[in-house]
């Protein structure tokens, strides 16, 4: 397993006060998304354990690109990959994201 | 050691058993004068629905009797029959009516031995030697989920990779000091020692207590489960005191 | 007085997620997980063989309500790892088990598993032999057990065994119940005895209709995560223990199973012995019209 982490400056911070989230499974070209809530909000960072090695270039862009685009600010993201595409892993966070943010019931 | 070496060993007093098969049953006499059911499958075979349903015919035979005696289980066997036969007529109900047979004799008075003296594997280990209250093997016993060969090539790892892995984990190779230490067996007897005080001392222990995870945990083969277990019922217990009360 | 209300969105059992499973399953909101993700209580040996780990090590447990009456239920997500019995899967199965004994409350348990991880493989096997006692001991005590088959992976190996402890089965034309798989019988006896790759033979061989019709499950539901949750509702509203007459009469069963069946060569055979007008057209049936035919299926009430 490779082992990355981000910690990114996000512009917006997650709404919602759930305390976290997880959405997907580990499985080949699939990945879980666990997002909790940690200070400062104006943060995300983003831990990721992948069985691709060598992709460390493709996930830097994937979360900036996530960090820029959603309120990802006060989150604690924690990835378990099992090789999934990018596409597939933007997917993921968004889902995460709007989970977290989903009114409690 | 044979079987018979086994039983002439156990019961000086002598015993009665018939062979139906791969599967033995009888009955013997403890030194203290004490009566034990005995049931076996043998000679290394497969445990299919027809042996599955013969064995635990016998322990509710033995249940009805009333007579709340131990009954050791002799193992020696492969893994379940592995046919489109026993699949078709549903050969998990026929071993799991054996476990729950093994399980009910024990909640209804009978302390239940198992005593693995060779090869055991997957669901037949599960549902003779793993449903009985008490495990204890011979040296020279085998207990195994899957082979190595084939867990290679299930795990697509070469054979010499799994056996260096298996040098620094007892959790999943074959063997009997893996199922030991992993809690799975109680304990594993002195061939050279008289073997009938070896019984008596295990049918001494108190009953009733599945204290394999413990084991697992004290002998370092299995140090997550019991602490995993434990907290659970811990958890239920508060959060559903606390739906009660909020 | 608790809200009952369920998902009413259609959602296919077949494809959900355990979580989505449970969602769908209990009444809405009431699920509350123990030693949920957030623990990061993954297995501590897949890193041996350098596998991706899971926070929730492929199981999900916890209480919730189901039609208002307080349960216990653990979930297996069959995509992580096959749902495969680990050390860490495991115990958290068990523990629900002997909570259940000490709460006396019901435990619906949703298979999806290809049974014992062989990666920690004696590990699993002790949790399948544990969770096989637990199930009985709380069974004796009155309270229920119910199993839900119909997941991706089927209910295959030591999860088979466990199933065969439960109270009572649901099961989907999907939920395959089988010791050995398809692939183990195949590598073990050669493809003459079982040629994994005929997928009908499979399902008819191990899936939830030929269990169904021979009394190896006792209800028989679409695809639909509300089919489940209507027939588990049903389930729990049956109570029966687990004593030594409930054994003799499923020893009498499984015996006259043998005697039945003891000699086809096919479960169309099978369905003939059962006096089915078309067996060969079973697997093809919707479920109304399965249902009508199954009216002389065997069945295992008082006898499981």
């Amino acid at each position: 397993m490779e082992k990355l982490s981000f910690r990114l400056t996000a512009a917006r911070s997650a709404g919602g006060s759930r305390a976290q989230a997880i959405v997907g499974v580990v499985a080949s070209g699939n990945l879980e998304v666990l997002l909790e809530r940690a200070s400062p909000t104006d943060t995300c960072t983003i831990d990721i354990a992948t069985a691709a090695h060598g992709f460390g270039a493709v996930w830097d862009a994937v979360v900036r690109d996530f960090v820029a685009r959603r309120p990802a600010g006060g989150l604690r993201i924690s990835i378990n990959d099992g090789g999934a595409r990018p596409d597939t892993v933007a997917l993921r966070l968004a889902q995460g994201v709007r989970k977290i943010e989903e009114p409690e019931r | 050691m044979t079987l018979d070496d086994i039983l002439a060993g156990l019961f000086p007093n002598g015993h009665d058993i018939e062979a139906i098969g791969s599967i033995v049953a009888g009955r013997a006499i403890l030194p203290d004068g004490g009566l034990i059911h005995l049931l076996g499958i043998t000679r290394g075979r497969p445990l299919g629905a027809n042996e599955a349903i013969v064995l635990a015919g016998r322990v509710i035979d033995i249940v009805k009797s009333g007579d709340r005696a131990p009954i050791l289980v002799l193992v020696d066997s492969a893994s379940q029959r592995m046919s489109k036969r026993d699949e078709l007529l549903g050969l998990s109900e026929y071993l799991s009516h054996l476990a729950k047979a093994l399980l009910m004799a024990e909640a209804e008075g009978h302390r239940t031995v198992g005593l693995l003296y060779g090869g055991s594997a997957a669901g037949a280990f599960i549902a003779t030697a793993l449903a009985t209250g008490t495990l204890v093997a011979l040296p020279g016993a085998h207990p195994a989920v899957m082979d190595l060969p084939s867990m290679a090539r299930v795990t697509k790892l070469s054979i010499d990779v799994l056996k260096a892995k298996a040098e620094a984990t007892p959790v999943f190779a074959p063997g009997l000091d893996n199922m030991v230490q992993t809690g799975g067996i109680h304990v594993v007897w002195d061939e050279t020692s008289p073997l009938a005080p070896q019984l008596a001392a295990v049918l001494e222990r108190p009953a009733g207590q599945d204290d394999r995870g413990r084991l697992g945990a004290e002998r370092g083969g299995r140090r997550k489960s019991a602490e995993i277990a434990d907290r659970v019922v811990a958890l239920a217990a508060v959060a559903q005191r606390g739906a009660q009360h909020g | 007085m608790t809200q009952v209300a369920a998902n009413n969105v259609s959602l296919s059992w077949y494809e959900a997620s355990a979580r989505q499973r449970i969602d769908a399953l209990v009444d809405a909101g009431s699920f509350c997980e123990y030693i949920g993700p957030e623990l990061r209580e993954i297995s501590p040996h897949l890193s041996i063989f350098d596998l991706p780990e899971q926070f929730d090590d492929g199981i999900v447990i916890g209480h919730g309500r189901l039609d208002g009456t307080p349960v216990l239920i653990a979930a297996q997500e069959g995509r992580f790892m096959g749902g495969a019995f680990g050390e860490v899967h495991g115990a958290k199965l068990t523990g629900l088990l002997r909570a259940a004994r000490a709460l006396r409350q019901d435990v619906l348990i949703l298979f999806d598993t290809g049974g014992v991880r062989l990666q920690e493989a004696n590990a699993g096997e002790l949790a399948i032999a544990e969770i096989m006692r637990a199930v009985i001991e709380v069974r004796r005590t009155g309270v229920s057990v119910v199993g839900l088959i119909g997941g991706r992976a089927g209910c295959y190996g030591g999860g088979s065994l466990i199933a065969g402890t439960c109270s009572r089965l649901i099961v989907s034309e999907q939920g395959r119940i089988s010791v050995s798989g398809p692939e183990v019988i195949e590598t073990n006896r050669g493809i003459e005895e079982f040629d994994s790759r005929d997928r009908a033979l499979v399902w008819r061989t191990m899936g939830g209709k030929h269990r169904y019709l021979i009394g190896g499950a006792d209800t028989f539901v679409d695809d639909e995560a509300l089919a489940f949750r209507q027939a588990a509702i049903d389930a729990l509203k049956i109570k029966r223990g687990c004593d030594t007459n409930v054994l003799e009469a499923e020893q009498n069963r499984l015996e006259r199973r043998l005697q039945r069946f003891g000699e086809a060569e096919d479960a169309v055979d099978i369905w003939q012995t059962l006096g089915i007008d078309a067996p060969t057209e079973i697997p093809a049936l919707p479920t109304d019209a399965f249902l009508r035919a199954a009216k002389r299926r065997e069945n295992a009430d008082d006898a499981r």
